[in-house]
Formats: structure tokens, sequence, C-alpha cells
């Protein structure tokens, strides 16, 4: 069979939502796609937990740290399902890795921002959980089957990240005016680089045109947006604090919520790396990495030696 | 010395109740067997969703090619007759 003719079958195939497994036929272009998003979203799950990890021993409560740790736990295990879902594609882990040390690949640039009161950690819960959800729940239905069985679990667990968030916001929010000061405070630093995190506009958009055609993606840049944007005013009512934006306004005819001009120069600069925390964050990951060098090569060490052990024994036997 | 060898691959099967088959859930490195099944623990049952937990190295799944999925799955196609709805009985003839 020709690759036109098995292109032209896999497009038929995605065309009636069949869904793509690791061992059938791709384009090399749709491999390559996936692979990109795929160790994207596994990188930001990972470097995702850095902002926080402050955090766990500062939380106001027993409470509060409990649900921060079990959030940090489960970001790490949204990575490594991710991770696996990038090896079914002949992605090779460790490779995977390098990319992220050396800067090659990109991650998130939400996480660049730095986290410097408690109440982030409820801005991040509800902003950044919240648009993360948004931009994850289409991915559920996505053409590649181990992507999209990985977000089912994702986005199940998810729920309880952007609730407790919400809730931190809450109780500082009816607190006294201080503690209500912090909230409006961390939601002014954290509103603009949410809406950031649905990327590009679609008229800037390099990658969107093909995902949107190979229904890696369903729903375009700024239609999440602007989904999220709707959702979240309201709930921003229910706390009583104010989102960073003059501009927005409620449109009748539309029933959408008008937002103000986004700082694109800024996105591109963090994404460049030039962000807040872009070199502490990255530094921080390297550093774990390296760290925890002599226990992988322990736990090799002692593999092949039980494993050599057991040969003798049976043996001798 | 194995130094810079990654940790293999492992495939993670789970039973969610007694009652139910193993069911592939996803796949996690280990450098062996004990550690895959305790990763796979608290990778893949953080909210008790399993009771069971099988684990087998990726390289020792002998799989099917989609290529050939024609003349492997074909043959069952044109046996209708090994479905109960093909046998024309009457309808007094209940519970059947």
């Amino acid at each position: 069979m020709t690759i036109i003719n098995l292109e032209e079958q896999f497009m038929n195939r995605v065309a009636a939502d069949d869904k793509i497994e690791p061992k059938d036929w791709m384009p090399e272009k749709y491999r390559k796609t996936l692979i990109r998003q795929i160790a994207q979203h596994a990188h930001s799950e990972i470097v995702g937990m850095l902002p926080e990890a402050n955090y766990i021993s500062r939380a106001p409560s027993l409470r509060r740290k409990a649900a921060l740790l079990a959030k940090i736990q489960d970001e790490a295990g949204h990575g490594l399902y991710l991770y696996c879902a990038a090896e079914t594609l002949g992605a090779d882990r460790d490779s995977l890795y390098s990319e992220l040390h050396s800067g090659k690949a990109k991650y998130s640039s939400i996480f660049n921002y730095p986290t410097l009161t408690w109440a982030d950690m409820g801005a991040i819960g509800w902003l950044v959980d919240g648009a993360a959800i948004l931009n994850q729940v289409p991915l559920c239905k996505c053409s590649y089957g181990p992507y999209a069985r990985a977000m089912v679990r994702v986005c199940k667990e998810e729920s309880f990240h952007q609730r407790q968030g919400f809730e931190i916001l809450l109780t500082l929010c009816q607190g006294s005016a201080e503690q209500k000061q912090m909230a409006q405070d961390a939601v002014n630093r954290w509103w603009w680089p949410s809406i950031m995190m649905f990327g590009p506009s679609d008229a800037d958009s390099t990658n969107s045109e093909y995902s949107m055609k190979t229904k890696i993606k369903r729903f375009s840049n700024d239609e999440l947006r602007q989904k999220f944007i709707d959702v979240t005013k309201p709930q921003a009512d229910i706390l009583g604090v104010v989102i960073p934006d003059n501009d927005l306004k409620y449109n009748e005819e539309t029933k959408h919520w008008e937002y103000g001009e986004i700082d694109w120069e800024e996105f591109n600069n963090v994404i460049q790396g030039n962000g807040p925390c872009n070199k502490l964050r990255l530094k921080a990951r390297k550093d774990a990495w390296e760290k925890g060098e002599w226990v992988r090569e322990a736990a090799t060490a002692y593999a092949a030696k039980r494993e050599q052990r057991l040969t003798e024994n049976k043996q001798v036997a | 010395m194995i130094k810079n060898k990654s940790w293999p691959l492992w495939e993670v099967f789970i039973r969610g109740k007694s009652g139910l088959s193993h069911k592939h859930v996803g796949s996690l490195h280990a450098s062996d067997a004990e550690m895959a099944i305790e990763n796979a623990r608290d990778v893949y049952t953080r909210r008790q969703e399993g009771i069971s937990i099988w684990v087998v190295e990726s390289i020792n799944i002998k799989a099917s090619d989609p290529k050939e999925n024609d003349s492997m799955f074909e043959p069952a196609a044109d046996k209708v007759y090994r479905h109960p709805t093909f046998y024309d009985l009457p309808d007094e003839l209940k519970h059947m």
C-alpha cells in the first residue's frame, strides 16, 4: 500500500472518530506533533509541582497540608501517565527528560511565575487548574487512544484540585480585611498568566490547524479561553474578588464576557525562558534529577545482583 | 556494571474489585518487579482503584499486528450462526 493510501485511510479513520492506537500506521507529522504536545504536557505536570512545594511546610492547617500534598502527588502521577503515553509513540523517557533539562522542551509558561503568599495556592488551584481542566476535558476525546485514556484519569482526579483552591480563597475572602486583600492580590497576579495558558490567539497559533484536522485538539485556543472567562467571572463574584481587567464587560448579544488586550510580549518572553522564575524552576528540577542519580544506580545494581543470585541458585538446584 | 542503563518499562494491570479481571491501566519504569508493583500502587491506585496488581515487562508482551487485522479477524465476520439471534424459532417459545 502506498503512503498516500495509508494517509488517506488514516484521515478517514480520524474523521469517523475511530481511535488511533500505538501500533497503527500514522503519519510522521501526527506522531511528532503528539510527542511534542504530550511531552510538554508531562513536563508541565512535573514542573507544576515546584511552585507549590514551598507551601507544604507552610500550610495553615493539617487539613490544608494533607490536601496540598495529595494534589502535588497527583501531579507527579499525571506527569507519569503522560510520559508513558508519549513512550507508546516511540519516545524515549531519558531523552524526554534531557530535553526538559536542557531547556529545549517547553512546559506551561504559568509555572515560571513566583508563589508569594499562601493565597497563591488558592489562586493556582482555582485559576491555573481551572484553565488546565478546560484544556484537558476535550483531550479525553483526542484521536490518539493512550493520550485520551490518560486524560480521562487526569480529569477525574483534577476536579478536587480546583475545588480545594477555591475553598482556600473563599476562606480568605471571608476572613479579615488583610486576608481578603491577600486573596485579591493573588488573583491580580495570577489572572493574566492563567488566561495566557490557552496559548497564542488562533491567528498566531502555528500548530493548531494540523492538530484540529487530526482531532488531537477539538477546540481552538481562543474558544477555550472565552469559555474559561465565561465560567470564571461568576465564580469571582461568589468570592467577592475583582478580576484585574478594566475592559471586562458582558455582551448581551453574544452572551460572552469581552476581555482586554493580552500582553503577548510578556507571554513570549516567559516562553523563551525570560520569565521571573524560569531559571529557578529548571535548576530545582535538574538538582532533583541529579541528586536522585545514586538512588537510580543503587536500584539498578540491586536488581542485577538479585537476578544473578536467582540464576546461581537455579544452577545449584 | 550497567550504570547508565535506564530502568525497564513495565505494563501495569489492575483488578478493580474481586469478581473482575485485571485490566491494563498503563505503564511505568522500575528497576525490578517488586519496585514496579510498589510504584504501580502509587501511580495507579491512589484512590482505591484496585485490590490486585499485575506487572509484566513490556518487552515480554507479544502483540498481533494491526496490519494483519483483515486476515486475523475477518474469518469471524461471516459466521452469524455463532450468535443465538441467527436461529428462527416460533414466538410461542419463550425463555430460550
